[in-house]
C-alpha cells in the first residue's frame, strides 16, 4: 500500500511514531492474551474484539493531554491503556477479580477513574457517554480547566436517541468534545446500510452544524493527526467534532459470535488492511523501527503481559460479604467532593456573574436561508443596524455596560 | 420570620445555595430567560449569569448527562425536569448511569433532579405524575418528596449538598396553596428521616407530598369520633425511615398509607412488607392504603376526583381501620 499524503505530511518525532506502534501492538497483545484465557473459561462474561480496529483507540486516545478526559467504548482497550490503564486492570476486569478496579462489580472495560486518569466508564447502553462527556466538557470549560473531552460510538450507536440529543446539546453549547465515530460496518450481525441511509455517518454532523472529518481507520497516523487537529479546535472553543474513522470489525459482536454473516469478499479485504501490519511495513521502510528494535519490543511486551496475567490470575475472587455497601457515597469519608478551579471564582458569583437575560442569540437568524429575501427574520433576531438596541420582549435590568448580544455570548453559545 | 410559599420555598433554596456555592449550576428547559415554567428559578439567570443557568434544548436524557458529567467535576448540578412526568424520557441515564456509578466503579455523582409532580390541577395524563416508584426501586438514588414550605427548602438544600443523585419531587398542587413562616437564613432537613406531624395512639397514618394534608384533614374529622390519629409525613421515601415508622406502628398497632401515587407498586405495599417482618407481632389489624387507582390520571376534573384519594376516603378507611 502506497504511503499516504497524510503520512507524508505528518511531522511525528520518532518517540510518537514509536508510541503509537507500542501502543497498538499492547492492544492487540492484551487482547489476545484474553482470547486464550476465555478459552481456557478464565474470563467470567463476554469478551469483545477490536481486532483490526487498533489504530482508532490508540491513535484517538494518543491525541488527548494528561488533563483531557475520556469515556471509551467496550471495544476502546487501546484507548485505555494509552491512557495509562495498566493490562493487569484489564485483565482483572475480565476475570471479575478482586483486585479489579471495580473489585469484580462489573467487567470488561466498565471501570474509569475521576481522579487521576479522567477516565469515566461506559455503560453497555450505547450512546449515554455522549451527553455526559458533553456535560464533562462544559464543566471543564466553567472551572477554566481548558480542557477537552472524548468518546466512542459505533456505527450502530449513532442510530440511538441518546446520541442525538447529547450531540446536539453539545453542539448548542459549543462544547469542546470530540466524538470519534468508529464505523466498523456492523452492529452485531445487521450492516451498516441497513441501519443508517447514509454513506458517510460523517454527514450526521451536519444536522448539528458542527466539523467533522472521515479517517481511515486503519491508518493510525492518519486517525492521530486527525484527531490531533480535532482536539487542538475543540480546545480553541471551535465546539463538537465529529470524526468518522471507517474500519471493520474483524471478530464477531463477541467471542460466543463466529460472525458466519459476514461476507468473505469483505473479511479478506480488509485482513490485508491490519493496521499493525500497514503500520510496522511504514516504520520499517521509513527506518523508524529496525528488526532489532521490533524484537525488543515484542520481549518487552511479552513480559509485561506475562506479570500481569499471572496477578490476574492469581488474583482472587471478591469475598461474599464484599456484595454489601457503597450503593451510597457517605460523605467526606467516601469522597471529598472539590472541583478544581482555575480561574477566579469571583468571575461566577454575583455581580460579576450578573446579566441581563434575553432571548437574543448573537448571529441568530443571520445566515444565507434567514436573509430577508429567503426567509423571515426569527423571533430574537437584531438587525444589524439595530444591534445596540435594548431588545424587546422580557427584559428585567436594565444593563448598565453590556449590550444585549454581549451578554448572550458570554456563556459561550 | 415570613411566610412564604412551597414555590418560593424552592427558589430560595436554589437561590442561597448557588450564592454560597459556586459548585451549584442549574440546567433544564427554560430555566433560564423565561425563569421556569413555574417560575422556580426567576432571577437566578439574572444574578449568576449564562454559565450558570443553562437553558438546554428539549432532551432531559442529555439534561441527565450532562449533569452528570458536571458532577464528575465536583461540580453540583440541579437538573430541572420541567414537569416530572419527562423523567421517564432519562429513565435509562438515571437508573443505568447515574444510579449505578458508586456502586459499580466509585463514582459519586452530586446532583439533584427536580421537578413538579403530582396530581389534582387537572393536567391530564401527562402533566400529573407520580413516578417515584420507578426510582425507589433503584439503588443508588435517593427520593425526596416534600409536603411543606419549611421542608422543600430545608430538604432542597440537603439534597444539593448531599454527594448522591438525589430525585426531589415538588408536588406542584402545594406551589402556591400553602404558606409557611420559615426561619430567615441557613438551614437543612436532613434526607431519610420522617415527621410526625400528628401525634396519636389509635392508628398511624402514613402519607407525604399532598396527601400528608388529606391525611391531615382525615385525622381532624377523625378526632371529632374520637379516633386519635397518627399522622407521620415520609418526607424521604428512599432511604425510607425504618424507624420512625416501626416506633409508631409499634405504639398505635395499626396503620394506614395514603398516597397519591397508583395503588399497585406504591410504596404502601413495601411499608406493608416492613410492617410484617418487623413488627407482625404488635399489629392489631391490616395494614390498609389509599391510594389513586390503578389507571392512568385522567383529564376530566370529575374523573380526577373519582381517581385521586381524599379526605372522605381517607376517613373512611381509617375508621374501618379503627374498628379492629
Amino acid at each position: 500500500m502506497p504511503a499516504k499524503e497524510s503520512r507524508r505530511k505528518a511531522k511525528l518525532s520518532r518517540q510518537q511514531y514509536l508510541d503509537l506502534y507500542y501502543n497498538m501492538r499492547l492492544n492487540r497483545e492484551v487482547e489476545e492474551t484474553m482470547t486464550r484465557l476465555f478459552r481456557q473459561n478464565k474470563i467470567v462474561g463476554g469478551l469483545y474484539s477490536s481486532l483490526g480496529q487498533e489504530a482508532i483507540s490508540v491513535g484517538t486516545a494518543y491525541a488527548l493531554e494528561k488533563r483531557d478526559w475520556m469515556a471509551p467504548m467496550i471495544r476502546n482497550i487501546g484507548a485505555l491503556l494509552v491512557k495509562g490503564v495498566p493490562p493487569r486492570d484489564i485483565f482483572t476486569q475480565h476475570m471479575a477479580k478482586y483486585t479489579s478496579p471495580t473489585k469484580g462489580r462489573d467487567g470488561t472495560s466498565h471501570f474509569g477513574d475521576l481522579e487521576n486518569l479522567h477516565i469515566v466508564s461506559p455503560i453497555s447502553m450505547l450512546g449515554d457517554l455522549i451527553p455526559v462527556m458533553a456535560g464533562v466538557a462544559i464543566g471543564g470549560r466553567y472551572l477554566g480547566q481548558k480542557i477537552v473531552t472524548m468518546t466512542w460510538i459505533g456505527d450502530g450507536g449513532s442510530s440511538t436517541g441518546v446520541f442525538h440529543e447529547g450531540l446536539n446539546f453539545a453542539a448548542s453549547q459549543k462544547a469542546p468534545f470530540v466524538l470519534i465515530l468508529e464505523n466498523n460496518q456492523w452492529a452485531y450481525s445487521t450492516p451498516v446500510q441497513r441501519q443508517v441511509p447514509l454513506d458517510n455517518l460523517a454527514d450526521r454532523a451536519k444536522a448539528y452544524g458542527i466539523a467533522s472529518y472521515i479517517v481511515d481507520g486503519n491508518d493510525v497516523v492518519e486517525v492521530y493527526t486527525t484527531t490531533k487537529e480535532a482536539v487542538e479546535r475543540a480546545r480553541a472553543g471551535e465546539g463538537p467534532i465529529l470524526i468518522e474513522a471507517k474500519t471493520f470489525r474483524r471478530r464477531g459482536h463477541a467471542q460466543h459470535d463466529p460472525a458466519e454473516y459476514i461476507p468473505k469478499e469483505q473479511r479478506e479485504f480488509w485482513e490485508k488492511r491490519d493496521p499493525i501490519a500497514l503500520y510496522e511495513a511504514f516504520l520499517l521502510k521509513e527506518k523508524l523501527l529496525d528488526a532489532k528494535g521490533k524484537k525488543e519490543m515484542e520481549e518487552k511486551q511479552a513480559s509485561l503481559l506475562e506479570k500481569e496475567r499471572e496477578f490476574a490470575e492469581n488474583s482472587p475472587m471478591p469475598p461474599q460479604e464484599t456484595v454489601h455497601g457503597g450503593v451510597y457515597c457517605s460523605g467526606d469519608d467516601c469522597h471529598k467532593i472539590r472541583p478544581k478551579w482555575e480561574r477566579p471564582i469571583a468571575e461566577v458569583m454575583p455581580p460579576r456573574s450578573s446579566v441581563v437575560p434575553v432571548w437574543t442569540v448573537e448571529g441568530f437568524g443571520q445566515g444565507k436561508s434567514s436573509a430577508d429575501k429567503h426567509a423571515p427574520i426569527h423571533f430574537g433576531d437584531v438587525r444589524p443596524e439595530r444591534e445596540k438596541q435594548a431588545p424587546k420582549g422580557r427584559t428585567v435590568q436594565k444593563s448598565d455596560k453590556k449590550p444585549a448580544a454581549k451578554s448572550a455570548k458570554k456563556g459561550g453559545r | 420570620m415570613a411566610a412564604i410559599t412551597f414555590l418560593e420555598a424552592i427558589k430560595q433554596a436554589m437561590f442561597e445555595e448557588m450564592a454560597a456555592d459556586p459548585s451549584v449550576v442549574l440546567i433544564g428547559e427554560d430555566v433560564g430567560v423565561y425563569g421556569g415554567a413555574f417560575k422556580t428559578s426567576e432571577g437566578l439567570l439574572e444574578k449568576f449569569g449564562w454559565e450558570r443557568v443553562i437553558d438546554t434544548p428539549i432532551s432531559e436524557s442529555a439534561i441527565i448527562g450532562a449533569a452528570c458529567g458536571m458532577s464528575y467535576l465536583g461540580l453540583r448540578p440541579i437538573a430541572e425536569m420541567q414537569f416530572i412526568d419527562f423523567i421517564v424520557c432519562a429513565f435509562n441515564q438515571i437508573t443505568n448511569f447515574v444510579a449505578k456509578g458508586h456502586y459499580l466503579w466509585n463514582a459519586p455523582a452530586p446532583m439533584v433532579i427536580r421537578g413538579p409532580s403530582g396530581g389534582g390541577v387537572h393536567g391530564g395524563p401527562f402533566h400529573s405524575a407520580n413516578p417515584e416508584m420507578y426510582f425507589v426501586h433503584t439503588p443508588g438514588l435517593k427520593v425526596v418528596y416534600p409536603s411543606t414550605p419549611y421542608d422543600a427548602k430545608g430538604l432542597l438544600k440537603a439534597s444539593i449538598r448531599d454527594n448522591n443523585p438525589v430525585l426531589f419531587f415538588e408536588h406542584k398542587f402545594l406551589y402556591r396553596r400553602i404558606k409557611e413562616e420559615i426561619p430567615v437564613g441557613d438551614y437543612t432537613v436532613p434526607l431519610g428521616k420522617a415527621a410526625v406531624r400528628r401525634e396519636g395512639k389509635h392508628l398511624t397514618i402514613l402519607s407525604y407530598a399532598a396527601m400528608m394534608h388529606t391525611s391531615l384533614e382525615a385525622a381532624d374529622a377523625l378526632a371529632k369520633e374520637g379516633i386519635e390519629a397518627e399522622v407521620i409525613d415520609l418526607r424521604t421515601l428512599l432511604p425510607l425511615d425504618e424507624e420512625t415508622i416501626l416506633q409508631s406502628v409499634k405504639k398505635t398497632n395499626k396503620c394506614l398509607v395514603v398516597h397519591e401515587d397508583t395503588r399497585t407498586g406504591g410504596i404502601a405495599g413495601e411499608i406493608t412488607a416492613l410492617l410484617c417482618e418487623k413488627a407482625f407481632q404488635e399489629l392489631d389489624g391490616p395494614v390498609l392504603r389509599v391510594t389513586s387507582l390503578d389507571s392512568p390520571v385522567p383529564y376530566a376534573p370529575t374523573l380526577e376526583e373519582a381517581f385521586l384519594p381524599n379526605a372522605q376516603k381517607v376517613f373512611a378507611t381509617a375508621k374501618e381501620l379503627a374498628r379492629y
